[in-house]
């Protein structure tokens, strides 16, 4: 752990993160100020005699404060955007006024790849109900009934999927119930949302709402048994194509893949989902409920994975061929990481050079801001400042701060399932082995979080807002900035590239080696581009020192 | 295989309730983008988060550009309560951290279904001395379930009128009118106030996005940039002589509002996309101006003439299908019937029964080849089972950016225009209004239909010279 702040070898003015996070905040009005301060924080690790190191504590997903130009979208966007999004074969209707379903139509480069045309791909189409305002005044409940009428004669889905947006949650419309009413009348499966964009504090409220509904609708309904290595991967949404190369690694692994929550994901998949024997848990954020909860009913225990950077990904990989300890498997997963690693290997010794030293800022998502610093480190990069959009403390602190998170009225509003192992279908054998493993000491339910693996005392700032980044930047000139569409061109009027990691820039895929290797030559193209040495034009620096001033020359004029 | 695989030639199934692929989207982004174009404004979303997040992110996919907006961030306790206290936490924070002149409220389905009185906090927000001296708030009432980005635009558009034009009560001013553009790009409104200075007016233009949505790199960010419609502008707009208002949908009813209270007469005209619709809004700068056209306006004028007989064997009898907004639709059949091209079908998801007479007015005896079709289930879902249950496949698709998962389906050459456009760049730079724009729609139907020609043709009809 270094003594030094990551700012103080190389800013040409020395700057304290203690002192920059003073000046970020002095701009707000005193109750403003109060409340961020416990979002902005300088990692500052303490360790005790025994070497147990201690993290600051964090503020993290509270409300966003209004007027603050926030990184922050809904509900509605977690739940039908983030985790709904990436599923091939379901119908998703938003139950609203045209903009929600609007603005979340193909906007979060989720692809997928059904095998044949006879396969169900929905993802291009947006469903809405369009409500009018007659449907305000006097109720939604029909219009929707009948779109799902609709939906089904023209498309004949495996399942229709319905989301509440702000409108639907005031007027009282019951989607849960029409949604029942027609999964009777249709016989196939029908379910809602209740993810009016109000509740919570962030998109993560929305993942919460996403995944609990699908836990209740659709995993467990297809008991099919899987391969003899079986696992599920959650927290993976195939953000241009990512899900695709991890799938092929797992694949040269002989690792049966049973659903992935929810990138290149069917229904079918997730109705298998339980029989799974491990879970993988990539974000954190958006899902590692999901995995307690399967564990709790159905007996698979979960672990923490990451196949962002070529490291990362090898790990991962080990982590799951040691838990189920089979020759043959370990086998398969050393071939394919020394297939995959020589051009790994290659691409580092090409692009860090030209990469080493410089500093990354990361301010996006849930893990995210967290993954892509293993990515910066194989190339020689720093991360000087980094923060969440939307996590919780524990994304920060690491699990083991759970007990002390208190909850508060905006998270009690989203609603928490309560399971118990199923009779018929808990796999005890999974459970067992897994206490067996324990034993041996592999560790289940791990994550330390961001903070830990950031420099001692850079900067960790949750909810961002633009005041914050542009100071930041202004003060710091990083030499890339990572964040989301909203950002991007603000960010790079300041003459620093912005690469955005929600939807990846257009780029990517960026997971396992492959991927590992194309963000290298990304990152490499986006710091060392000419453009960012050009933006001042060349008579900039040499103005009134030979050539006659403008006012002269008007006057000779 | 076929993205829209799903998408049958049938008809069978009648729609009334279930909206698929939608040629709309809802009213608070264009209130955003009408408030972008106000000199040091920052728009802000009176409602959840979601939905100006929405906003800003569709806006810089398709401007390429920043889109600066704050908003409310509302939870449970504030959808049962009322927003007021949000609005004015915003309000406090906006002024001191972002300093602008002027914050733009606009509402939200949220903020509406519960009732949330704007004008009313924005008063308590001024008894509380939130509002510095010289600033100002002002409000536009966007339910999304009403109309569609269109309306949005329009309303906040009439609110820049309602709060901050004036009538000083001396003599209007001669060669000042006012210039109401419409849901244009950038470069659009910059290409209107060119025509207009040329005609040897003094354009007071609003909303003016020119200079906002484009604007140059320079290593620093303007929360605020140069361009936009400032305030004082704004306020001597009631003194004009005249109100030219481009597009009835967007611009109709500011016009009207600003004759209401500064009696300034006005001129609702179509969107000065084509030859008919330039040549008309030039035949009102001139009646105002006195009675002259500048040689520079005689000559690109004459240049697109040119183009156009030029090139007439590439357009003739050529079909295409439209979608998009009202205004906008109008024009491009105008200028498609004026190449003797053929509008086959249209839809506009924005409501207004009007529309249907506009079309017709412009298409004239092709109205009855032509489908059109406008509201909730107008959709571009219908529009591609018309184009599939066509046997004539039509020759052009013209449209935002949506429409390329049917002419990659299709196999039908796509012309982006309109909102949004998010895979291509050029729109916000190259102007699609007046003599010029026109000239520059005609050689993307061009490109698009000679590279068509030299991808089908046979070897031995394959050509150098065409």
């Amino acid at each position: 752990m270094s003594e030094h702040s990551p700012f103080d070898d190389d800013s040409e003015v020395a700057v304290t993160s203690e002192s920059l996070r003073d000046d970020l905040l002095d701009a707000y009005p005193k109750k403003t100020r109060r409340k961020r301060e416990k979002q902005v924080v300088v990692n500052h690790k303490q360790a005790d005699e025994s070497g147990l190191v201690s993290l600051p504590v964090i503020g993290a997903n509270t409300r966003t404060i209004p007027g603050v130009i926030t990184q922050r979208g809904c509900s509605y966007a977690g739940c039908k955007g983030v985790i709904l999004g990436p599923t091939r074969d379901i119908v998703n209707i938003t139950h609203g006024p045209i903009g929600c379903g609007f603005y979340s139509w193909l906007t979060r480069r989720n692809q997928t790849l059904a095998p044949t045309d006879e396969h169900d791909n929905f993802m291009p189409y947006c469903f809405s109900t369009d409500m009018q305002d007659e449907n305000i005044i006097f109720g939604g409940e029909k219009k929707l009934a009948k779109a799902i009428e609709e939906a089904y004669e023209l498309f004949k889905p495996k399942a229709i999927a319905v989301f509440s947006t702000c409108p639907v949650g005031l007027i009282g419309d019951d989607v849960h119930q029409v949604a029942a009413e027609m999964k009777e009348k249709l016989g196939i499966n029908v379910f809602g949302f209740s993810c009016e964009g109000y509740k919570g504090v962030s998109q993560s409220a929305g993942h919460h709402i996403a995944n609990n509904q699908i836990f209740k609708h659709v995993v467990g309904e297809d008991d099919t048994k899987r391969g003899k290595w079986s696992i599920n991967l959650l927290g993976e949404y195939n953000i241009g194509g990512d899900a695709f190369l991890i799938e092929d690694l797992l694949q040269r692994c002989g690792i049966d893949l049973v659903a992935t929550f929810s990138g290149n994901s069917t229904y079918d998949q997730f109705a298998n989902s339980h029989m799974a024997q491990l879970n993988c848990v990539m974000c954190h954020r958006s899902i590692n409920y999901v995995a307690d909860m399967m564990e709790k009913k159905y007996g698979p225990p979960w672990i923490k994975v990451n196949f962002i950077g070529a490291k990362a990904t090898a790990k991962s990989l080990r982590k799951i061929a040691e838990y189920f300890d089979d020759q043959e498997l370990t086998e398969k997963v050393e071939a394919v990481i020394s297939e995959e690693y020589p051009a790994v290997f290659e691409a580092q010794k090409t692009y860090k050079p030209r990469c080493e030293g410089k500093r990354a800022m990361l301010f996006v998502g849930g893990s995210r801001a967290h993954h892509y610093q293993e990515l910066f480190a194989e190339l020689g990069m720093k991360t000087i400042a980094a923060g969440y959009e939307f996590a919780h403390r524990d994304d920060y602190e690491g699990r083991d701060v759970l007990p002390d998170i208190k909850v508060d009225a905006d998270s009690r509003n989203i609603e928490e399932l309560h399971v118990d192992a199923d009779p018929d279908h808990y796999r005890g054998d999974d459970r067992a082995k897994a206490i067996e493993r324990e034993r041996a000491g592999y560790k289940f339910k791990e994550y330390d979080g961001l903070m830990a693996d950031m420099p001692e005392r850079a900067l960790v700032i949750d909810d961002i807002n633009h005041h914050e980044s542009e100071e930041l930047i202004r003060r710091m000139k990083p030499d890339i900035f990572c964040a989301g569409i909203k950002e991007k061109y603000a960010v790079q009027k300041m003459g620093v590239p912005c690469k955005q990691l929600h939807s990846y820039d257009y780029g990517g895929p960026y997971a396992g080696f492959q991927g590992a290797i194309n963000f290298y030559k990304e990152i490499d193209r986006m710091v060392n581009a000419k453009v960012w040495s050009m933006i001042q034009p060349p008579w900039s620096d040499q103005a009134d020192q030979n050539a006659p001033s403008s006012s002269s020359i008007r006057r000779e004029g | 295989m076929t993205l829209l695989r799903h998408t049958s030639a049938d008809q069978d199934v009648q729609r009334e309730a279930l909206t698929v692929n939608p040629a709309k989207t809802c009213q608070p982004i264009g209130a955003m983008y009408a408030a972008l174009g106000l000199h040091r404004c920052l728009p802000h979303s009176h409602g959840s988060q979601g939905c100006c997040a929405y906003h800003r992110s569709t806006l810089s996919r398709h401007y390429k550009e920043p889109a600066m907006a704050g908003t409310s961030s509302f939870t449970e306790g504030s959808s049962v309560f009322g927003g007021q206290a949000n609005l004015l936490a915003a309000i406090e924070n906006i002024f001191t951290v972002y300093d602008p002149d002027v914050i733009a409220v606009h509402t939200t389905c949220l903020s509406e279904t519960i009732g949330d009185d704007v004008p009313q906090i924005v008063e308590a927000a001024i008894d509380k001395g939130l509002l510095p001296e010289g600033k100002m708030v002002i409000h536009a009432n966007t339910p999304s379930y009403v109309g569609s980005h269109t309306t949005g635009f329009a309303t906040m558009t009439k609110a820049m009128v309602d709060y901050i034009a004036q009538s000083s009560g001396a003599e209007k001013i001669r060669d000042q009118v006012n210039l109401i553009p419409g849901w244009v790009e950038p470069a659009d409104m910059s290409e209107l106030k060119r025509l207009v200075k040329l005609m040897g007016l003094d354009p007071v233009t609003f909303p003016d996005t020119s200079g906002v949505l484009d604007s140059p790199q320079t290593g620093i960010h303007e929360m605020f940039p140069a361009g936009g419609a400032t305030v004082d502008s704004i306020r001597s707009a009631g003194d004009s002589c005249h109100t030219i208002a481009l597009g009835p949908i967007c611009s109709g009813p500011a016009a009207k509002a600003l004759f209401a209270k500064c009696q300034v007469p006005q001129t609702t005209l179509p969107l000065p996309i084509g030859l008919k619709a330039t040549d008309q809004f030039i035949m009102k700068l001139r009646e105002i101006n006195g009675g002259f056209v500048p040689d520079e306006i005689m000559t690109e004028r004459g240049r697109l003439l040119d183009l156009m007989t030029d090139m007439h064997q590439y357009f003739y009898g050529k079909t295409a299908a439209l979608w998009g907004d009202p205004d906008q639709l109008v024009s491009l059949a105008e200028l498609l019937i004026t190449l003797d091209m053929i509008p086959k079908f249209v839809v506009t998801g924005t409501p207004g029964k009007k529309f249907f007479k506009r079309m017709g007015d412009v298409l004239g005896d092709h109205a009855q080849a032509c489908k059109v079709d406008q509201g909730s289930c107008a959709d571009m879902f219908q529009l591609h089972q018309w184009i599939k249950s066509d046997p004539d496949k039509v020759d052009l698709l013209i449209g935002n950016t949506y429409g390329k998962y049917i002419a990659r389906d299709e196999d039908i050459p796509l012309i982006r225009h309109g909102f949004p456009i998010l895979d291509r760049i050029g729109h916000q730079h190259f102007a699609t209004v007046g003599y010029r724009g026109t000239t520059r729609i005609l050689e993307q139907i061009l490109d698009a239909f000679l590279d068509r020609q030299d991808r089908d043709a046979p070897e031995s009809g394959f050509e150098l010279v065409m």
